[in-house]
């Protein structure tokens, strides 16, 4: 009887922790609401199911349980409830992947006028790059990188000269623009993950990856790594600020390019 | 009802496999060290696991000790690294796979099948003292300078092999790519063995659906490891290359600490492929026997026939061929070519149905039952418990942009741990309740028993079940310090340390566990051939426990499946597989 | 991992016609008594046809992850020594013998087995100290093993053959040395020996054609198809 209390107390418990625990997601600040409403429609669903499941156990250890002269009846197969069952399964499995497959196809439909910002992660810092007034990136290779040329671009390509370079400072953005992040790294894997925003992603190195989000709400935001990178994985963080446009605009003005970074380098030693 | 075909015994059908006699063992070295015999094979091969799990349950104490008192234990993100590493490697390779295919497989296959031993004695006392060679290069890695390595249990490069992962530059990485090699050559070995005297082994009588689900379970994750641990083979020796001979099959071209290496032009996605080739089928390799096992403990101990016995081979099955086409869910923020999204999301929760049924009809079997609350069907429940929990965060997982937030964080952890660590484990539990007995001739003691039951139950739900909502809030995994997190509430750190108490008292209830273990094979209470009154062939041998080629001068003939009981008519509420009724025996 | 994929799903689809074979759709509770004897195979090439699946499988992944390499940053088809198709000849020439001792050994031949054995041994021999050849020449001609992706992949994946046709070998020479006293055992072992040829045989040819880029054309060809 022990075991019948116990599950039955698994799934209240179950419940009351999800009703009323603090812990839940923190409040989104970007567009993807819908990968939020997804995991809703996940939760009831497969919940509804735990629930089921385990309360039609305790039921069944109830009610069957060993009593003297109890026999069980033999039954072998019961090919409708069978089938039944597996519609029904289908139909809630599929309930679940329809909006998954929708929602995922707009994550990786990356908007015409999307802003490019290319994030640029190291052993174990973010840096973050900017298009100019040309509205594009430059060309970067490894190869070129050094201490006056910390991410790598190409002083021959003019596309280049007038990105700008936020090294390891905090990445700032303009709310309810849509920007897509290009991601690269220069030595191992790291992962952009910014909770709030809902989406992440790998960097790769020897490779450009990229993702796409419209900020929705102004303030600080923290960037994890999320994929193991090292000794310092858990102190890989940095700093979103998302502004009004206005404020943005005006921290943008304040940031070196590539040519006066270059200038700047040459000058000095 | 059962139709008994009344065929006339008169003409006997010859013998589908010749009776063998398995070698004798001539000296005592023989006997007890290098045994040929499957049983004491199984007994070596549970044995090293288990201690080698012993040493992953230390390691996730010290590791949960840090997340859960980060100002009064703290050791360096090395040792950190070093310890989930190490314990998830372990646990999953090194405990799962070798208890559940060279422990139970080696034990149960031929006493299940009919058969004297293993098809091919001598490779299979081979895959052992391979296996154990692997475990303690293993153990060495922890003695080299730089320690062990520290890169995850995925190994992932490039950073598994740079300076900036502890043991990625020493010897750490080496020792474990190697120990890994070492296990899938000696497991290939086993594998072949099982997979074969399934096959070919069999007694008269025993046809393939005549098998327990237990054999069903481990003979499909036996062919599946055969598939599927060549990929880990294959990217653990290239990934060896890259490390000691400086080739760049997964290096690109990478400047580490402002330094570039000679490195260039490789892939480090190719790693993840292959890795996963082999990681998501290992998930099932786990998994598939436990269903097994488990669908055998609850018609056993609720005295039924397993319900839609027919559905729960072709589920085996089925999940068994869809798991080599959903390795890529692992990889939904790798950078992969976004439209493999679509894909490996649909294949991977279509294998939600066939789990689905296997659930379904375990409760089925339930239904109407006769539940004798025994330990093993207390884990068994438990199992239920945890599996249905933990395969529902699946379809969270599963579904690729449900994926996108949780994918690395604690709800992750939560998961796995919830699926393929707690479920397979508690029927590992049910299953040494169950075929102790038969082993050693004497019942676990039950008070012992109870206890372990309950600590491990309620803890293990209260360690995974909220850690979910910790990785739903946003913490990473594989952070040896959260630090000052500002979108997280401070109470989290509170419920860390909860969690970290539960994991110690389940770790130390484990220990009482093997306690019971040694203690009961003296002080036991005397088990019988049959304590379970069950009907499956383990349990009709002459001896208990079984000696040296299990039968006596002739092999068992099967008559029926394994699950016979409470059927109508039978003068027991069970027949035994060799059991003719009601027609006369056969005569030899 | 096309290629992987165009290993495993076979593989899987035979197991399946098998299983359906074997009645996995009966209803095993109506069906009370002794069945009829289905003839047996030996427990040996049972055992032997799961192993070369395993290598395989082995060797479909190596060629997934040479042609998953082929795709990314720069790659250049190797310029083989051209020994190897010498060593390929031997290699046939060895298969060919053991094929010759089989029959012989059916027979009830008692020495055209052990000839026949001894010059496919001595084949394979050659086609190994051949590979070893291949590989010195590769390296005088600047080819090393960290020079470019398809060196690398060549001398780990000729590397890892020549150490199966090592383990060949061995069992070879072990059916060499029990031979003549029980022609049963011998034809059993020739038998094994003679699948094992075959198999590594079409692994090395599958291999040649990744090495000369014929792979990498195919999968052009199918690309094409497909889009």
């Amino acid at each position: 009887m022990v075991v019948v209390v116990a599950l039955v107390s698994v799934v209240v418990g179950s419940v009351l922790f999800h009703l009323l625990s603090p812990w839940w997601w923190p409040p989104i600040a970007s567009n993807w609401g819908y990968i939020d409403a997804t995991l809703i429609i996940t939760f009831w669903i497969t919940g509804i199911v735990f629930a089921t499941v385990v309360l039609f156990m305790a039921y069944c250890v109830w009610r069957f349980r060993h009593r003297p002269g109890r026999t069980a009846e033999f039954d072998p197969e019961n090919r409708r409830l069978e089938t039944g069952l597996t519609v029904v399964t289908a139909l809630g499995v599929a309930a679940m992947l329809a909006p998954g497959l929708i929602v995922w196809k707009h994550f990786v439909t990356v908007p015409d006028d999307a802003a490019t910002v290319e994030v640029f992660a190291q052993q174990w810092s973010w840096s973050f790059r900017m298009p100019g007034a040309d509205g594009r990136l430059g060309t970067a290779d490894l190869r070129l990188l050094d201490s006056g040329n910390p991410l790598g671009l190409n002083p021959y390509d003019r596309f280049a000269q007038d990105d700008v370079i936020v090294e390891a400072a905090d990445l700032h953005l303009p709310v309810g623009r849509p920007v897509k992040m290009v991601l690269r790294s220069v030595d191992v894997l790291h992962d952009f993950y910014v909770p709030e925003f809902r989406a992440k992603m790998d960097l790769v190195p020897g490779m450009v990856t990229y993702f796409w989000f419209t900020p929705t709400r102004t303030g600080e935001f923290e960037i994890l790594c999320a994929e193991l990178c090292g000794i310092g994985h858990a102190v890989m963080r940095g700093y979103v600020q998302i502004q009004e446009e206005a404020d943005f605009q005006a921290w943008l003005q304040g940031q070196q390019t590539f040519a006066q970074l270059r200038e700047s380098s040459s000058a000095g030693p | 009802m059962v139709e008994v075909t009344d065929r006339p015994d008169t003409q006997v059908p010859p013998a589908e496999v010749p009776d063998v006699h398995p070698p004798h063992a001539h000296s005592w070295l023989s006997r007890w060290v290098f045994s040929q015999d499957a049983k004491y094979i199984a007994i070596q091969y549970s044995g090293t696991a288990i201690a080698i799990g012993l040493v992953a349950l230390v390691l996730s104490w010290l590791m949960r000790l840090q997340l859960g008192f980060p100002d009064l234990v703290s050791f360096s993100p090395e040792a950190y690294y070093q310890f989930i590493t190490m314990h998830g490697m372990i646990m999953v390779v090194y405990l799962l796979t070798a208890i559940f295919l060279g422990g139970f497989g080696n034990y149960l296959i031929p006493l299940m099948v009919g058969a004297r031993d293993m098809v091919f004695p001598f490779v299979n006392m081979l895959s052992y003292w391979i296996y154990l060679l692997a475990v303690l290069v293993l153990v060495a890695s922890f003695f080299v300078p730089g320690g062990p390595t520290g890169a995850g249990w995925t190994l992932y490069p490039p950073q598994a092999i740079l300076s900036g992962t502890p043991g990625g530059r020493d010897a750490g990485i080496i020792l474990m790519l190697l120990s890994l090699i070492l296990f899938i050559i000696g497991f290939t070995m086993g594998g072949l063995n099982y997979a074969v005297t399934v096959l070919q082994g069999r007694t008269r009588g025993m046809t393939l659906m005549r098998m327990p689900l237990t054999i069903w379970g481990i003979f499909t994750a036996t062919v599946m490891a055969l598939l599927a641990f060549p990929a880990l083979f294959v990217a653990c020796v290239m990934l060896l290359f890259d490390r000691l001979l400086g080739t760049s099959f997964f290096m690109p071209t990478l400047v580490e600490m402002g330094q570039r290496l000679e490195y260039g032009g490789g892939s480090p996605i190719v790693f993840q492929h292959l890795f996963w080739f082999f990681g998501h089928p290992e998930v099932y390799i786990v998994a598939l026997p436990a269903f097994g096992i488990v669908s055998d403990l609850i018609s056993v101990h609720a005295r039924k026939n397993i319900f839609g016995y027919r559905m729960m081979v072709w589920a085996i099955i089925g999940i068994g061929a869809l798991s080599f086409v959903v390795w890529a869910h692992h990889m939904y923020v790798s950078g992969m070519h976004p439209y493999f999204g679509f894909f490996f999301a649909t294949t991977t929760l279509i294998i939600a149905v066939p789990t689905a049924i296997k659930v379904y009809n375990w409760i089925l079997t339930l239904w109407r039952g006769d539940i004798h609350l025994t330990l093993p069907m207390l884990f068994s429940i438990a199992f239920i418990v945890t599996f249905v929990n933990g395969g529902l965060t699946g379809l969270f997982l599963g579904n690729v942009v449900v994926d996108v937030p949780l994918s690395d964080t604690m709800f992750v952890v939560a998961h796995f741990h919830m699926v393929m660590g707690l479920a397979p484990l508690m029927v590992i539990f049910g299953a040494i309740y169950h075929w102790y007995p038969k082993i050693t001739g004497r019942m676990l003691n039950h008070r012992m028993g109870l206890i372990h039951f309950w600590v491990t139950f309620v803890g293990a739900y209260a360690i995974f079940f909220p850690m979910h909502y910790i990785g739903l809030a946003g913490v990473p995994r594989r952070y040896s310090e959260l630090g000052d997190t500002p979108y997280l509430t401070a109470s989290v750190a509170g419920l860390n340390a909860f969690i970290t108490i539960a994991a110690l008292v389940v770790g130390a209830v484990q220990i009482m566990f093997l306690f019971n273990l040694l203690w009961s094979a003296r002080h036991g209470q005397r088990a019988g051939g049959n304590p379970w009154r069950a009907a499956s062939l383990e349990w009709q041998t002459p001896d208990t426990p079984p000696r040296h080629g299990n039968w006596s001068d002739e092999l068992p003939v099967v008559y029926r499946w394994a699950y016979d009981y409470s059927v109508p008519g039978a003068p027991e509420d069970f027949i035994a597989q060799n059991d003719p009724w009601p027609a006369r025996p056969v005569q030899p | 991992m096309s290629i992987v994929l165009a290993f495993v799903v076979p593989v899987i689809a035979v197991a399946f016609w098998w299983l359906i074979r074997q009645g996995v759709m009966s209803k095993p509770w109506l069906e009370t008594g002794l069945p009829e004897a289905v003839p047996v195979r030996s427990a040996e090439h049972v055992g032997l046809g799961i192993f070369l699946a395993v290598v395989g499988c082995l060797f479909a992944l190596f060629g997934s992850a040479f042609v998953m390499r082929m795709d990314v940053g720069t790659w250049s088809s190797l310029r083989l020594p051209p020994i190897v198709w010498a060593n390929t000849a031997q290699l046939v020439l060895a298969s060919l013998f053991l094929h010759l001792a089989f029959v012989s050994a059916k027979r009830g031949d008692r020495a055209g087995p052990r000839r026949d054995m001894t010059i496919a041994a001595l084949a394979t021999v050659g086609f190994l100290l051949g590979q070893l050849l291949a590989w010195r020449e590769l390296t005088m001609e600047g080819g090393g093993l960290t020079t470019s992706p398809a060196a690398s992949f060549f001398y780990l994946l000729s590397g890892l053959h020549a150490l199966h046709i090592l383990g060949g070998l061995a069992a070879l020479g072990l059916v060499m040395s029990r031979g003549g006293a029980d022609g049963g055992r011998l034809r059993l072992g020739i038998g094994l020996c003679v699948a094992y040829w075959d198999f590594l045989l079409v692994v090395w040819l599958g291999l040649l054609v990744l090495f000369l880029g014929w792979a990498n054309r195919f999968v052009e060809i199918c690309r094409g198809v497909l889009t």
